[in-house]
């Protein structure tokens, strides 16, 4: 039943072993190797998490000092800044762009290719015990579409009426016509921005599930998968669903905007609520394609760290797999104040409460994984933990808005711009951090300095929560998000200290990450060299040289035993490879099966 | 800086049941959050790596888990539970009107339309405000909630009160205001670049005091 078709992979590319080496274009640029297809969407996005860091650091300046003029203000042209005697002040169109582009580039192109296009691509293949992915070319196509979306998303910046400025959601009638918001070319590159990288996510992930189902290694069965690899198989299943929603949504859009359709523009007989339906079905999806992958990075690196058995890995397995499903049916969740029949808000509010018992179980599990371990707290563990604590105040923070008679209150103010940020930020960025540090020896051959990681950890961890936890506080005060000047409301004036001090927190924060980006680089080449396996992890990936050859196993490798056996008594070590045999093999317990695809394959 | 998770003061008949809910929320995410926290942390400092200490091989407790699925479930359907009477109360038993208006947001201004003397609206003598909706304590306040534009979100902090205006739709909304005073209105779904400027000012009367500015107003703009 668990044994993948090797066999197959070899008849369909000719066996990669006797490959020669690539000209340079193919090898670097035109890749179609996982682990450089890997390499390139890493730096694509982190180049994109840069840019969306910075953004934020202008929209706080806004918040921080309303109206006085930015320092550098003056570089970025009349349409963004309104010049004065004693330097550029922000326009509102600006902010309005830059709260946009905030949220979508750091969604779209930052975290999002982060968790799937690096981690989907890196650890997939290494992890199954694949040579590469079932569809290398496929894979070279998703990445070679995400740069044009990128490309365009930063060239809207600089057309007539600037960027897109309807917020990350778009909402329609105001993104549905250029008279509402001034922007008009700007919007409609954001929708075919949008189109292009959905559909390098959704060949992305045809590819994943393609390969973690046709392509794992013989004994690698379901339930002996890392949960890094579970978790990236089950938000490819989400992305494969909810891209083609917001795809077709995303193309309604575009032709009310440029062919004067009507789908969500009221005057002609549209339905702007549609938009919401059609943009949260495809986006509570989203927002757990954005935290499942994080999930599984944390729950490898806290296994491997604390050198203990992940505590429960069938429910968590199971938790994956129901905030998955549950995922599709809480889309209503964000709008509970929208105008859709109060009687469907509360069948969502139920549904979401639901979702908090698979985080519950997830959140549990990690404790009780952490408890009686050995706890090595170098830095990827430092950056895992920091995903767990961040995680339960994100989910926590939830359940405020969950419950809808207290959303009335806090829905649309800096409650929810706190939420969402221990959730991507406290969540899914630090568990990017987990992973490249983790896995940063695998793809360089080489470790990142610990003490500047430290360091680094320790600014971010102390100011992330300077910066986001105060929004809470903001939110309860009654302070709405997405609000260029918040002092011309009389009643958020006293508001204006903690609003200054989030925003010097924000910049520090900014700063700060030029520690990780000099690390990042310099460890490259001055980087301590790592061996094969350099935290004495057990699955699939750590057996193979640093970095992996072109084909990554010399020859396919058998698996005889779950991710997760550290601190086994089998062992003299604290660790055990999956790919050890049993020390006495009880006769005939495990036989690779006879390779033959079945259309059953799993 | 108040970094106070006390709610400001309500001055609606919702705001206390929605204010409650708030509360036993906090408590229990409150304590959630030091227990969960305070183990990991307590967790982290014991079990540090030293020399000798090998962790426990240990898969896990259906016992455990179970205690950890039910648990939640139960506290969280019991929040979903009284959140249910509350939101009801709140936006779908709508209650017989003191006083109706119509409120009609468009970039970026909020316009309130009253019935005048004889109490009806739709009829000639209707008189407008606005970026000001006047009202009366202790009477229910039904609005009519339009749009000629994009979104709009008719937030009244004090009152508890918010819901988008959609074009297209007539939303139904009402308060109950507890005490006079001026009160915020504010949009609280980005509408555009004047997004920001699109407050306004809740009044709220005794009763003699609003029927008198109402006959004033209906006075004054009648042609």
């Amino acid at each position: 039943m668990s044994t993948i078709e090797q066999e197959m992979v070899h008849t369909v590319e000719g066996g990669h072993h006797d490959h020669h080496e690539l000209p340079f274009i193919r090898k670097y640029i035109f890749a179609t190797d996982h682990k450089v297809i890997a390499k390139q969407f890493m730096f694509v996005s982190l180049f994109f998490l840069v840019i969306g860091g910075l953004l934020a650091a202008m929209m706080r300046w806004q918040l921080g000092f309303p109206n006085q003029p930015m320092p550098g203000g003056n570089i970025l042209p009349d349409a963004m800044m309104a010049p004065t005697p004693s330097g550029a002040i922000m326009l509102p169109e600006f902010y309005n762009s830059l709260l946009t582009m905030h949220g979508t580039i750091m969604i779209f192109f930052a975290i999002m290719p982060l968790l799937v296009g690096l981690f989907g691509n890196l650890l997939i293949p290494l992890q199954i015990g694949a040579e590469d992915m079932a569809f290398p070319r496929l894979n070279m196509i998703s990445f070679w579409l995400a740069v044009p979306a990128g490309i365009l998303m930063l060239a809207s910046f600089a057309v007539e009426g600037g960027a897109a400025g309807a917020g990350w959601t778009s909402y329609a009638p105001l993104s549905a016509s250029g008279e509402f918001t001034g922007v008009y070319l700007g919007q409609q590159l954001w929708l075919v921005s949008l189109t292009t990288i959905g559909f390098s996510s959704l060949v992305g992930a045809v590819n994943y599930i393609s390969t973690v189902i046709n392509m794992r290694a013989p004994g690698m069965t379901w339930f002996r998968m890392p949960l890094s690899t579970w978790a990236l198989f089950i938000t490819a299943i989400l992305i494969l669903l909810a891209i083609p929603i917001l795809a077709g949504a995303l193309i309604m859009l575009l032709f009310d905007q440029t062919l004067g359709t009507g789908f969500f523009r009221p005057e002609v007989g549209g339905e702007p609520l549609l938009w919401q339906h059609l943009f949260w079905f495809f986006g509570h999806p989203e927002d757990y394609i954005l935290i499942l992958p994080a999930m599984g990075i944390a729950s490898e690196v806290i296994s491997s760290r604390a050198r203990k058995p992940i505590f429960g890995y069938h429910s968590m397995v199971l938790a994956l797999i129901s905030i998955g499903f549950l995922g599709w049916i809480v889309w209503g969740h964000h709008m509970f104040m929208s105008g859709m029949n109060p009687l469907l808000g509360t069948s969502f509010m139920i549904s979401t409460m639901a979702i908090a018992v698979p985080s519950a179980i997830k959140t549990f599990n990690w404790l009780a994984t952490v408890w009686k371990g050995d706890l090595h707290l170098d830095s990827p563990m430092l950056y895992a933990l920091a995903f767990v604590s961040m995680f339960i105040i994100g989910g926590l923070s939830g359940i405020f808005m969950a419950s809808t008679p207290v959303d009335i209150y806090i829905h649309d103010t800096y409650f929810i711009v706190a939420h969402l940020h221990y959730v991507l930020f406290g969540g899914s960025l630090f568990a990017i951090f987990a992973g490249i540090t983790f896995w940063y020896p695998k793809m360089f051959g080489r470790m990142m300095n610990e003490r500047i990681n430290k360091v680094h950890f320790a600014f971010t961890f102390v100011l992330y929560n300077l910066v986001f936890w105060p929004m809470h506080n903001l939110g309860l005060q009654g302070m709405m998000r997405r609000i260029y000047d918040f002092t011309q409301y009389e009643y958020l004036v006293p508001l204006q200290p903690m609003n200054r001090f989030i925003s010097i927190c924000v910049f520090l924060l900014v700063a700060t990450q030029a520690l990780y980006a000099f690390n990042f680089f310099w460890s490259m080449f001055r980087g301590e060299k790592a061996g094969n396996n350099p935290w004495d992890s057990n699955t699939l990936e750590w057996t193979v040289p640093s970095p992996p050859p072109h084909g990554n196993f010399p020859e396919i490798p058998v698996v005889y035993r779950g991710p997760y056996e550290y601190s086994s008594p089998e062992s003299d070590t604290d660790f055990l490879p999956q790919t050890t045999p049993p020390r006495k093999p009880p006769v005939q317990q495990w036989i690779p099966e006879p390779v033959t695809p079945t259309p059953e394959g799993f | 800086m108040n970094w106070s998770w006390i709610l400001p003061e309500g001055f609606s008949t919702v705001s206390g049941p929605i204010d409650d809910i708030y509360y036993v929320i906090l408590w229990i995410t409150g304590i959630t959050f030091f227990i969960t926290e305070g183990m990991l942390f307590y967790f982290i400092f014991k079990y540090r790596h030293k020399e000798g200490r090998k962790a426990a091989y240990d898969h896990g407790s259906t016992k455990m888990e179970l205690a950890w699925t039910m648990i939640p479930l139960v506290i969280v359907l019991w929040i979903g539970y009284v959140s249910k009477g509350v939101w009801d109360e709140v936006k779908v038993d709508v209650p017989p009107a003191g006083l109706e208006v119509i409120v009609t947001a468009k970039q970026f201004e909020w316009t309130v339309t009253y019935p005048g003397p004889d109490g009806a609206l739709g009829t000639s003598d209707d008189f407008e405000t606005l970026n000001e909706l006047h009202a009366p304590e202790d009477e229910a306040i039904v609005i009519t909630l339009r749009s000629e534009d994009v979104l709009h979100s008719f937030f009244l902090p004090e009152m508890r009160i918010k819901q988008d205006a959609v074009p297209g739709q007539d939303i139904t909304v009402w308060f109950e205001a507890i005490q006079p005073g001026d009160y915020t209105i504010g949009c609280a779904e980005l509408c555009g670049i004047g997004h920001t400027t699109m407050g306004g000012t809740l009044t709220v009367y005794t009763a003699a005091d609003f029927q008198a500015w109402s006959n004033s107003q209906a006075q004054q703009q009648q042609p």
